[in-house]
């Protein structure tokens, strides 16, 4: 996190690149990395992916590049204040506002939840330094931890993860942040990040987490970047590998990319979200064959997806070529929840210890 | 023509072995009677097309309507078609509608409709053979108490009229003739053509009124625009040498009282000097001295070819009557108010000539408004002022029309040939004083390549000044995108930046040049009503008397939003029928096509407004201006297109 007086001169500076530019009679323009799969590398260093030497620049010579520029001059206008103020804003609530900006308001969430993730490029700054938080909550998780957590009346308040929870688990919070947050002991072995809630709940039903010693985390489909922090934090504060079980898509191996290599999204803040040594557990196209699960038909789109991870940098490996170019010739997809076709016990007594003697977390 | 006219003689000689019914049901496919679809359309033509000739044969603006009830069988439909012509003679009544091929028109060179048909009475005799039915006719002549009425039957064993019944009535119209007859006809499957027929009718006959009354009572109007009857076609009296056949040569030498063929030749066709009569009968290897009446039939052969490699000078145009531009223009936007398109333009071609008939082209195009986008272009086909409905594809309009690449012109045409595809309609009039149909159906002109060339040079012209249109319109969306930018958006960037580091709000100016980087011309035309004699007002006034009822009203603005200053010249194009009144600033020359100004020095974003002042035109005859720029490279200037020279 950067302190707020380096919050605030990193957002001046921004008005003051424009300022200096109309100033010097030139059309005023802010660069920023190029957000794109074009324009993603892997970083040595940190071992994540980070965006390239693509420069974006939106500039007032055209209609939609003044539109940007106005936005951002008002955007961070406006967290300036949410600053000096003190206060904090959703990025829903940011949405709305922006219907005060007169000409610089938004034509849907989307485009001001862009934005934001452009300024935090722009001055290397997140998304909390600007007091921006998402709408979704984080996810939630159930396994042998205790966490400590400061909550809004300032107290601390220590939660065991399997005794002081529900069958839905620990909620995580927006801000995961050691201000916020701290692991205070661990009895388990690994970190099982699921996909679905589906099976989420058949694994907590299944008592997985105790009789493997697993903290089971539940993603929410694509993983909120509160979750994915917390993921990481697991991994690095308590060296705790990672495994991700998702269904057998497209869409799924994106869900892994994010955990982790990063979002392309968000690839600005990879080192700060990534778990590069997370592996992808299944359901993955080679277990449609040898579990022979029960499958549906590949979507036109599920197939452009497909074609279009072939080129994706991320998935530049030997074990993803392999998985989706067998996926394409299958044409076929498959869920988590198809294991139930041989009981719902098999996926805890059968699949996932297989998987997990495979990557040897288990012994046979 | 050449079918009817031997058609015409064969009569003569067989009138008495067959019966004229006979002939008319051997024919009656290439005659438009076909079938009960066509019928109805071409009873309705025939006499819609003497009712046109008529009025405007007596400088009358014509006033037609067409009503079509329910007969008393099934399929028998009633059709009346009235109008406010000079009237007929009486005597002349039962010949015009009771005698096949019986016509003034016949033999006249000049520009009509009539060649067109073969003449009411066909539909008079198809009627009566379909239904049993007479046809009824009530004719007033202006300046006469009463009206004629006639009740004919065509006597079909002597193709001559049988008056069932005649009396004198009274009419409360002054002049004009009404007629009346039963066919039998499908007027389910014919009323869409029929509409069609009305509409295009009115739209190559601007300054007639047509109604038009289904058997519902559904009436529809199709209004005059103009008050000015078209210029009045002078007759040729004699043919041309090039368009003559065999069967009129040998007529004509019958009828002549001349001795020797030189004065043959010189008195009784036109642009026959002394000098080509001599090259003439020099070429055929005759006499120029001998008796025309002794040529034998080879002779007569080798004289007609003679006519064809002896250059003859081309024959007069003042027997044509093209609608003209302004007129065009008008008669489609007003048809097509519906649709409200985004641009009209038509051209009228100069007179031309093939094989010794003189022809005139016009062509106009409709574009964008609600029309498809994903269909092909309609095309509206006429000749002499009649609308051409069947045939389509064999007409040299078509054949024209489909040798163009209209990819150019930002229509879409698969491998650029054929009927392209976008929201369009195509107008094309051929005027000529013998159209030469592809047969006797007269619904398709033939592909003759000085027509086809005409056609394309006429859509051609029309097309570029479109295309300019879409260009210019797509230009001026871009830069307007621009004015938002430097006038709304920029403004609050500067004052946004400036009250964060709390810094005065910069000058902008020279960024608005640099973004802009242009210059900028727009104009708009308004119209002003002015006061004719007395207190009234009037909006047709056009070509009357002098006296005008609108004022068009052009202004235009010229921004420069280069960072230097700019220096050039400007050309607003004016109709030909127009007269230039107030120019502002005083230009550098009017001539009857432009007005030429020399605009002085402009600096960055300074602007300059001209206008001027346009009598003599109705309202939205001139409603966009076509400017053009000289001594500045065109590619800066949004609103103006390269200036070519005079």
């Amino acid at each position: 996190m950067e302190t707020k007086r380096n919050v605030l001169e990193k957002l001046d500076e921004i008005a003051m690149r424009v300022y200096s530019d109309l100033e010097k009679s030139e059309i005023p323009k802010i660069t920023l990395p190029t957000r794109a799969k074009s324009n993603i590398r892997f970083d040595e260093k940190l071992n994540v992916w980070k965006y390239g030497k693509g420069v974006t620049s939106r500039s007032a010579k055209t209609l939609d590049g003044a539109y940007m520029l106005l936005r951002t001059m008002y955007m961070a206008e406006f967290i300036k204040s949410m600053i000096k103020m003190k206060k904090s804003s959703t990025l829903r609530e940011l949405y709305y506002i922006s219907e005060g900006w007169d000409l610089a308001k938004f034509n849907s969430q989307q485009e001001s939840d862009h934005l934001a993730e452009d300024l935090e490029t722009i001055t290397g700054c997140l998304r909390e330094d600007f007091r921006l938080r998402p709408e979704e909550d984080g996810a939630r998780i159930i396994g042998d931890i205790v966490v400590e957590e400061i909550t809004r009346s300032g107290e601390k308040r220590r939660i065991h993860c399997q005794d002081d929870v529900g069958d839905a688990g620990y909620s995580i919070p927006y801000n995961v942040e050691k201000e916020k947050i701290n692991f205070k002991s661990c009895d388990a072995d690994f970190v099982l990040a699921i996909e679905t809630g589906g099976m989420f709940d058949r694994l907590v039903e299944n008592g997985f987490d105790e009789t493997h010693r697993a903290i089971l985390v539940h993603l929410k489909g694509q993983p909120a970047r509160s979750t994915r922090r917390f993921i990481k934090r697991l991994n690095e504060e308590l060296h705790l590998p990672v495994f991700v079980f998702t269904d057998c898509d497209p869409w799924s191996y994106r869900i892994y990319a994010s955990v982790a290599y990063g979002a392309i999204k968000t690839a600005h803040i990879s080192e700060y979200l990534a778990t590069p040594s997370a592996q992808f557990l299944g359901v993955a196209p080679s277990d449609i064959v040898n579990y022979d699960l029960p499958t549906d038909k590949l979507t036109n789109e599920d197939v452009k997806a497909l074609k279009s991870e072939l080129t994706d940098p991320r998935f530049n490996s030997r074990f993803w070529k392999d998985e989706i170019n067998l996926q394409l010739k299958l044409g076929k997809k498959s869920e988590q929840q198809a294991l139930a076709k041989y009981g719902l016990d098999y996926v805890t007594d059968v699949y996932l210890p297989e998987k997990l003697v495979q990557f040897g977390v288990l012994k046979k | 023509m050449l079918l009817t006219r031997k058609i015409a003689y064969e009569l003569a000689k067989k009138q008495r072995e067959i019966s004229i019914a006979e002939f008319f049901e051997r024919n009656k496919h290439i005659l438009g009677f076909g079938n009960p679809t066509r019928a109805i359309v071409t009873a309705v033509k025939e006499a819609v097309d003497n009712s046109l000739d008529a009025c405007e044969e007596a400088g009358i603006l014509p006033d037609v309507m067409v009503e079509i009830t329910k007969g008393d069988r099934e399929n028998e439909v009633k059709i009346a078609v009235e109008d406010n012509g000079p009237g007929i003679v009486e005597k002349q009544i039962p010949p015009i509608f009771g005698k096949l091929l019986y016509g003034s028109r016949f033999h006249a060179i000049r520009q009509s409709r009539g060649q067109q048909g073969i003449g009411i009475s066909a539909a008079v005799l198809y009627g009566q053979l379909s239904t049993g039915k007479h046809a009824t006719i009530i004719s007033k002549i202006g300046g006469e108490e009463f009206a004629h009425f006639y009740e004919i039957a065509i006597d079909t064993q002597k193709n001559s009229p049988e008056i069932v019944k005649k009396d004198i009535v009274n009419w409360d119209k002054e002049h004009g003739t009404r007629v009346e007859i039963y066919i039998i006809g499908d007027y389910r499957r014919g009323r869409r053509f029929l509409y069609e027929y009305l509409q295009n009718t009115s739209v190559v006959n601007p300054h007639a009124q047509i109604t038009f009354i289904e058997p519902s009572g559904e009436r529809h109007v199709f209004e005059r625009v103009t008050d000015s009857l078209p210029k009045p076609t002078v007759e040729l009296k004699k043919p041309h040498p090039h368009g003559i056949e065999m069967g009129t040569l040998i007529k004509m030498i019958k009828n002549s009282r001349t001795r020797k063929l030189s004065t043959f030749l010189k008195t009784e066709f036109v642009s026959m000097g002394e000098r080509t009569t001599d090259a003439v009968c020099r070429k055929a290897g005759l006499d120029k001295d001998m008796d025309p009446k002794s040529l034998t039939r080879e002779q007569l052969a080798r004289l007609l070819s003679a006519f064809k490699e002896v250059k003859i000078m081309a024959p007069p145009t003042d027997c044509l009557s093209p609608i003209g531009e302004i007129l065009i223009k008008r008669s489609l936007k007003h048809e097509t108010r519906e649709i409200s398109p985004e641009f009209i333009v038509a051209t009228t071609r100069p007179p031309s000539v093939y094989s010794g008939h003189p022809f005139q082209v016009e062509a106009g195009i409709v574009y964008g408004g609600n029309l498809e986008k994903d269909t092909p272009v309609k095309i509206m086909r006429f000749a002499n002022r009649v609308p051409l409905l069947y045939q389509q594809g064999d007409c040299v309009t078509t054949i024209a029309l489909s040798n163009i690449d209209w990819r150019r012109y930002g229509l879409e045409q698969r491998g650029g040939k054929g009927i392209p595809v976008g929201p369009a309609i195509f107008f094309i009039h051929v005027a000529s004083t013998s159209v030469p149909f592809t047969s006797e159906s007269k619904e398709a002109i033939a592909d003759i390549p000085e027509i086809e060339n005409e056609i394309k040079l006429a859509l051609r012209e029309c097309a570029r000044k479109m295309q300019q249109h879409i260009t210019k319109k797509e230009k001026r969306a871009k830069t307007r995108e621009k004015f938002i930018l430097i006038t709304k958006i920029l403004p609050e960037i500067a004052k946004k930046s400036a009250a964060m580091l709390e810094k005065p709000v910069p000058p902008l100016d020279n960024v608005i040049t640099k973004i802009m980087d242009v210059v900028w011309i727009e104009d708009s035309v308004e119209y002003e009503k002015v006061k004719r004699d007395g207190s009234q007002m009037t909006l047709d006034s056009f070509g009357q008397h002098g006296e005008y009822g609108c004022i068009t009203k052009s202004k235009i603005t010229v921004v420069n939003y280069k960072r230097k200053a700019q220096q050039f010249n400007l050309y607003a194009i004016i109709p030909n029928e127009a007269i230039v009144g107030f120019v502002d600033p005083k230009p550098e020359k009017i001539t009857d096509r432009y007005i030429k100004w020399s605009l002085p020095a402009i600096e960055p974003t300074e602007r300059i407004e001209l206008s001027f002042e346009l009598a003599g035109l109705n309202e939205g005859d001139f409603d966009e201006n076509e400017l053009y720029v000289e001594g500045i490279n065109p590619d800066y200037v949004i609103g103006a297109n390269k200036w070519e020279g005079d």
